[in-house]
């Protein structure tokens, strides 16, 4: 188990090199971010010269990551155009969209994960039925049509809830967005665990339960419960990464500055700093999360061994 | 009315309660000389600095916490003096100017002659890396200061142009005679600076500091900025409320919806989407005016298709083939006005608009303007190619419905195809390294009002702006004339003769002026725009 943790870690370095230099590559594609700090104008090319040294854009792209991976060792993450260090805006940026991210992953797993049990026990029923209906209307529905609708009836129709999150980001005010962003995957989560739920209610394992007489509940919730949900873990565990990079479009709606904000503005400047330093981070979520899932396994499954 | 109140109250909690108690009592009455406007905002793209200020977001807080030697009256747009006494000049080349005596910034310390040649040394400076620094390209020195050469260091530190005669003159040398550059000196480049601003530019970058109706109470960047009105300022706009609070706003959309909800006062630039709706959601709570944007498309002149006299038929032609009215109407609502020259109504005809300089030019005849492309030798390539940015400002709509409009013109489908270019940043590259082979996007924020800076900067051979490369010997000499001329009022009308050449030329193709448009809560009145389409947010009252 130990030896296989370390095994895992040690292979994310090559991944974090490799996915770090593809970003850094990708934002240097755009093309030269220093002409448009000049708006419509032509930029004096003396002014823009001097700006591009001072970020280093006028050497080349090898030089520029090599100076720029050096600087991430000793905790620097370069200077966004706005002259704010990019560490600054991650510390911003970051308990936000973790707090968000979390809330939603909460109402994924909860209410994703009832519903899912709740239907996949009562097959065909009307309640099965109207589930399915239900999260195939959920999943069809785009995110941004959802949160600019949900914002416009929550927020500004009936005022029960902000439609813009103030730059605390309170849990409370974060509760419509985070349920946006939950809605698809909820969805997801639904229909795997009715799928998964309904498949091992027919198992043998589970006859020779109810055969044995145990009570209805313990037999859910021990045998068919901890047997369905390997795959809904997984899809959880991974989907944590999800949420965080596409927070993007439901925090734009809610006027959220987490990380899908900055990125965007990262993108649209063309600052690599700030992008190739949210993505990183984003990377090593994504990856952690997934050896956690992996982890998660053998603790539901004890038939997995991990070596 | 009252729902609407109440969440203003919780939302707001903290900052605004001083407004919250009242706001949603019965009396609309009187107003709070202590309410604060929450107002849209969003995050500059570089520090906030005058020399590193140049567009909207950055300059909407240089309009609040400084004021210059002349400043744009927000109704007629006229320059008139501020912190100045007196600007003069005899030959239009050496400027005197007295300042107003007892001025002081925000932290006491007095404005002096000083505190401007020092800010405008530093914006010059190459050092400093400035993006405004080519404002004092015409100041004596400025060579020295800001060598051309990119790899050049600076000769001298401070541009020998400038020279303090006293603590409340001094005296500036242009290096040719510009008639209408006192004109320019309201652009918030041209701001007096404290010392604070050279001692601990960190510090001052953190809070500024300056001499405007407002000073900065608190910056969280990337998220508000809170400004308290300054009660030891004495300039005409005092301001008419107790504060500003700039809240950052990540999309326009969201900012819309807070003033639906009441959770906002002032929201400029509302998105186009909502603009069908803003006049039923908002009544009389909707502002549109004129701002001093145009927006045209450009040729490139570098490009040899694009050249000679045929090629200026078919440029004639195109603009001919757009349907300025339809499109206006159709996708912006009535918020952009069908463009009649190279300039912007809120000149007035004192700072240089004529509507008849563009004439049959920018009228819609689609029979003439395929006969005029046709006698041309037809579209360059055989189709055009629409270029612009299409991440912001509905550019994608208006090029379909340009492309379209010339389509039908020529009765053939696909003869005008558009090009989107992802980002701003990557357009404006592609923009400046000549990349172009048809026409292109090209808008246009006066600086200052006056003719001058629409034409100098953009058509004049090799000018600052001049993307497309367009040329025209009689074009630059009528622009020196004018700049020469022994008076601001002469000049403009030298700077008209010239723009009757680009009616010619069309080396660019006028397509709108550009509507500047707010919307405000019932919490608040008085609220206007100025010609540069920013709020006029000192004269704006909070109700009791």
């Amino acid at each position: 188990m130990g030896r296989y943790v370390i095994r895992r870690l040690l292979q994310m370095i090559p991944v974090f090199i490799g996915s770090t230099f593809l970003i850094f590559l990708m934002v240097y594609a755009l093309g030269d971010p220093v002409t448009a700090f000049f708006g419509d104008r032509r930029p004096d090319p003396a002014t823009a010269a001097a700006i591009r040294h001072e970020y280093n854009l006028d050497k080349p792209l090898w030089q520029q990551y090599l100076i720029y991976m050096g600087k991430i060792f000793t905790g620097d993450f370069g200077t966004a155009f706005n002259g704010e260090p990019v560490v600054d805006l991650m510390a911003r940026a970051w308990p936000i969209t973790i707090r968000l991210a979390l809330l939603a992953v909460f109402f994924q797993a909860i209410v994703g994960i009832t519903l899912g049990v709740l239907s996949g026990l009562r097959r065909g029923r009307a309640l099965d039925t109207s589930v399915l209906l239900a999260t195939l209307v959920v999943i069809s529905i785009p995110t941004f049509v959802m949160g600019y609708l949900l914002q416009y009836l929550f927020g500004v129709n009936w005022n029960i809830a902000p439609v813009s999150v103030s730059a605390a980001a309170p849990l409370d005010e974060l509760i419509l967005p985070a349920i946006v962003l939950a809605l698809v995957s909820l969805a997801y989560t639904t229909r795997l665990t009715r799928t998964s739920v309904s498949e091992n209610a027919r198992a043998d394992y589970i006859r020779t339960a109810v055969a044995k007489g145990l009570p209805g509940r313990r037999i859910t919730v021990r045998h068919l419960l901890r047997n369905s949900l390997i795959p809904v873990v997984t899809f959880l565990g991974i989907d944590i990464g999800n949420l965080m990079g596409g927070a993007i479009v439901t925090e734009r709606i809610f006027n959220i500055q987490g990380v899908g904000y900055q990125l965007y503005q990262g993108i649209l400047r063309q600052n690599a700093p700030t992008v190739v330093g949210f993505v990183t981070i984003l990377v090593i979520i994504f990856l952690l999360a997934n050896l956690l899932v992996d982890l998660l396994y053998a603790v539901l499954d004890p038939r997995i061994r991990l070596a | 009315m009252r729902g609407v109140t109440r969440v203003v109250c919780v939302v707001g909690a903290g900052s605004l309660l001083a407004g919250c108690g009242v706001a949603g009592g019965e009396s609309r009455g009187g107003t709070d000389p202590n309410g604060v406007v929450r107002a849209s905002w969003s995050d500059p793209q570089r520090p906030i600095e005058p020399g590193n200020t140049n567009e909207v977001q950055g300059g909407k807080v240089l309009g609040l916490i400084t004021r210059g030697l002349t400043r744009y009256d927000p109704k007629t747009a006229e320059s008139v003096n501020d912190l100045a006494e007196s600007i003069e000049t005899e030959d239009s080349r050496v400027w005197r100017i007295r300042l107003r005596e007892g001025l002081r910034f925000s932290d006491g310390t007095p404005v002096t002659a000083r505190s401007f040649t020092d800010a405008w040394n530093y914006t010059a400076n190459i050092t400093n890396k400035q993006v405004n620094a080519p404002f004092f390209q015409y100041v004596e020195g400025y060579a020295d200061v800001h060598p051309a050469d990119e790899t050049a260091r600076p000769r001298a530190k401070t541009m020998s142009g400038l020279k303090v005669t006293g603590p409340r003159t001094f005296e500036v040398r242009l290096t040719q005679r510009y008639a209408t550059w006192a004109e320019g000196l309201g652009y918030q480049a041209f701001a007096p600076l404290p010392r604070l601003f050279f001692e601990d530019h960190a510090a001052w970058l953190r809070r500024p500091v300056g001499n405007g109706p407002y000073k900065v109470e608190s910056y969280r960047r990337g998220k508000a900025m809170k400004l308290v009105a300054d009660p030891a300022y004495r300039g005409p706009d005092k301001a008419r409320n107790g504060g500003v609070e700039l809240v950052v706003y990540t999309d326009p959309n969201t900012a819309y919806a807070d003033l639906l909800a009441g959770n906002l006062d002032v929201a400029d630039d509302i998105p186009a989407a909502q603009l069908p709706n803003a006049a039923a959601d908002l009544g009389d709570r909707f502002v549109v005016r004129p701002a001093g944007i145009i927006q045209t498309v450009s040729f490139p002149f570098y490009d040899r298709a694009w050249r000679g006299a045929r090629a200026a038929k078919v440029r004639r032609g195109i603009s001919m083939a757009i349907d300025r009215d339809a499109i206006t109407k159709r996708i912006f609502n009535g918020t952009r006005i069908p463009a009649k020259d190279w300039t912007s109504p809120v000149l007035g005809a004192k700072g240089g608009y004529d509507a008849s300089v563009c004439g049959e030019v920018c009228s819609y005849d689609p029979k003439k303007a395929r006969r005029l492309i046709e006698e041309g030798g037809g579209l360059p390539g055989g189709k055009l190619v629409l270029t612009s940015n299409v991440d912001t400002g509905s550019h994608r709509d208006w090029m379909d419905a340009v492309c379209h409009s010339v389509d039908k013109a020529l009765g053939r489908e696909h003869s005008c195809v558009v090009n989107p270019v992802g980002t701003f940043a990557d357009y404006r590259t592609q923009v400046t390294d000549r990349k172009m082979t048809g026409p292109f996007r090209a808008g246009w924020q006066m600086d200052y009002p006056n003719i001058e800076n629409f034409l100098s900067k953009l058509y004049y051979t090799d000018a600052s702006s001049n993307d497309g490369g367009h040329s025209n010997p009689e074009f630059d000499r009528l622009i020196d004339q004018a700049n020469a001329a022994p008076s601001a009022a002469a000049a403009v009308a030298g700077f008209k003769d010239a723009e009757r050449i680009l009616a010619r030329d069309v080396p660019a193709i006028p397509l709108w002026y550009q509507n500047g448009s707010a919307g405000f809560s019932e919490r608040v009145r008085d609220v206007a725009l100025d010609p540069f389409s920013v709020p006029v947010y000192q004269a704006i009252t909070v109700t009791r």
